[in-house]
């Protein structure tokens, strides 16, 4: 193909996240919130499939690749890693009044911020590693007025539409056309996550941050935040426990006897 | 009177489990605030789907239309929004599935209902809706509650609610005309897809070993390999090694992946995500190998072990490999 004429404008979309998936947490004195302090911070995993597969595109068919994410000034560590790996611009929007948003104040914030921009097709996870509430993508789709596409596992870009494949449950997948400009949401496993290079931290200085906030967007206060959202949190609280394990105690050599008298008793080995 | 939608979810001719929790769900909210339990049943020749759900129903209104065969989200959306707006159902129950994600919020946004997803409750209490969802990878619980309105939209988690039988209710069966004019010209429905199997089916073993993301690197994975060939096992793995490309999709364990019930399921460096826990619950026993005595695995297994697999692992097929000889 041409690269010149296919070429493509791709806006990634990314959350800055804590990583919990092999971290111990604990909820915070007020009950609405976890403790963060221990935790390390990066690209929620879904968006690090989805920058992947925005600069994969760029490299085949030509264009740029802006990210934008919605956050704190911590967030810029996860912007750099986006342009370190191949993003040209990156945006952060934040405003104090930001704070407290829902998955869908979040999508309008997203959405001031993007329909003036060229696009031919919005990357995204499917969901966030921390509130899971898999719904920015298809909200913020709904608003620019353009199709989506969630759950995504294959992207092949074709003459003015892509052919893409869709994770369905047991393994199945199902395979869409979907015209452009378009959204797609991203799960993971769809490609390989390229690692950072040094060349690309250096790259990464050279290129832009622009930060906007409530006013450059465009936005009143009341149309974000806790105000704007859909979702109040009332309380967060660790899951009671309805059936526990028997944890198994002792020394190493212990607890693997223990584990081996299990599996005799019951006539495996 | 008021009702409570149901969306009912199906695939291939057939009706999905989430219709039938959702059902069981949307029956104890309905008689607590005296509502009637509607399913609302979108497809092209599904009339048969239509008398089991009357059965469970109050009544069953189907738009039967041709470019409704497969889920097609902005087709759906267009026709659902339409019952919704008529209707006006304080709540309308979709599943948080592949169908259910695709859905939902574009539906809530189109409506301007407030919208909670992957709910593992849902209540009204006093006017309000309150719902409890799963936050870090089921490592905590949340309850909120939705902005007051007139309609409500909440995605329920499957495999959340047990579905339940009861004596047929004989509901009316209603056909509703199609809104739909013409195909969804910017989205369009080709095939379904299905890999290939390949050569190990996880699904008729005895015994698995099941990795996950606590193996941390590639290089790792003969420590599991050489534990299940001490037992006599074979090897399978939560998502994260496979989108890491390091066993192939046939050997994923979980809602995307195989659903499994062998004698004994042994979960390593895997946190227990719902994903997970839902595609091998059901195993005789499970035992798991954790460093987080708080992860959600635990409240799966039989057996625990908080400890650092690394250790825990070979020290145990040394062990079974001393009791064979």
């Amino acid at each position: 193909m041409d690269k010149e004429e296919n070429r493509m404008d791709i806006i990634v979309c990314v959350k800055h996240v804590p990583e919990t998936a092999e971290a111990e947490i604990t909820v915070s004195p007020g009950g609405k919130s976890i403790n963060t302090e221990d935790l390390v911070f990066d690209i929620n995993e879904w968006d690090d499939y989805a920058l992947e597969e925005a600069v994969l595109l760029k490299e085949k068919l030509g264009g740029a690749v802006t990210a934008i994410t919605v956050g704190p000034q911590d967030a810029d560590s996860t912007l750099r890693k986006c342009l370190a790996r191949g993003a040209d611009k990156a945006i952060r929007l934040t405003d104090k009044a930001f704070e407290g948003s829902d998955a869908f104040a979040t999508a309008k914030i997203l959405h001031k911020a993007i329909k003036d921009l060229p696009f031919d097709i919005i990357l995204t996870g499917t969901q966030a590693g921390d509130d899971g509430y898999a719904q920015v993508s298809v909200v913020l789709a709904e608003l620019l007025g353009i199709p989506h596409v969630t759950m995504v596992k294959k992207v092949e870009p074709k003459e003015g539409f892509m052919r893409v494949n869709r994770e369905l449950e047991g393994g199945l997948q199902e395979v869409l056309e979907v015209k452009l400009p378009a959204l797609l949401a991203v799960q993971t496993g769809i490609n390989e996550p390229r690692y950072v290079s040094i060349m690309g931290i250096r790259k990464a200085r050279e290129k832009e941050l622009k930060v906007l906030g409530l006013a450059d967007l465009g936005l009143k206060e009341e149309e974000v935040g806790g105000c704007g959202s859909w979702i109040t949190v009332e309380k967060m609280f660790i899951p009671p426990v309805e059936k526990e394990a028997e944890i198994l105690t002792g020394g190493l050599d212990e607890v693997s006897a223990k584990i081996v008298e299990i599996i005799k008793s019951k006539g495996l080995v | 009177m008021k009702e409570i939608f149901v969306l009912a979810e199906h695939r291939r001719g057939e009706l999905r489990d989430v219709t039938f929790e959702m059902l069981t769900k949307g029956r104890e909210l309905s008689q607590k605030t005296n509502m009637d339990l509607t399913a609302v049943l979108l497809g092209y020749n599904v009339k048969e789907f239509a008398k089991k759900l009357a059965d469970q129903t109050k009544r069953v209104l189907i738009v039967d239309d041709a470019r409704l065969e497969n889920f097609n989200a902005e087709a759906y959306q267009k026709v659902l929004s339409n019952l919704i707006s008529e209707r006006k159902p304080p709540l309308t129950l979709i599943g948080h599935t592949a169908f259910g994600v695709d859905l939902a919020p574009s539906l809530a946004t189109e409506l301007n209902a407030p919208l909670a997803t992957d709910c593992i409750d849902v209540d009204f209490e006093e006017e309000k809706l309150v719902v409890v969802r799963q936050v870090y990878g089921g490592k905590v619980n949340v309850k909120a509650s939705l902005r007051k309105s007139d309609s409500y939209i909440v995605t329920l988690r499957p495999a959340t609610f047990e579905a339940q039988q009861v004596e047929p209710l004989g509901g009316e069966i209603t056909e509703v005309p199609s809104p739909l004019k013409e195909d969804i010209p910017y989205k369009k429905f080709i095939e379904y897809f299905e890999a290939p199997a390949g050569e190990v089916d996880i699904t008729a073993a005895d015994i698995l070993v099941s990795v996950g993301r606590g193996i941390k690197e590639a290089d790792n994975m003969p420590i599991v390999e050489k534990l299940a060939k001490a037992l006599g096992g074979v090897v399978s793995c939560s998502r994260p090694i496979v989108d890491k490309g390091w066993l192939p999709s046939d050997r994923q364990v979980g809602t995307s992946g195989k659903t499994v019930k062998p004698k004994l399921y042994i979960a390593i460096g895997i946190s227990g995500a719902f994903q997970h826990v839902s595609g091998m619950k059901n195993s005789d026993i499970i035992i798991a190998i954790n460093k987080d005595p708080k992860a959600p695995i635990f409240r799966a297994a039989d057996y625990g072990v908080v400890e650092d697999l690394f250790k825990v692992v070979p020290t145990l097929t040394d062990k079974i490999l001393e009791g064979k000889a």
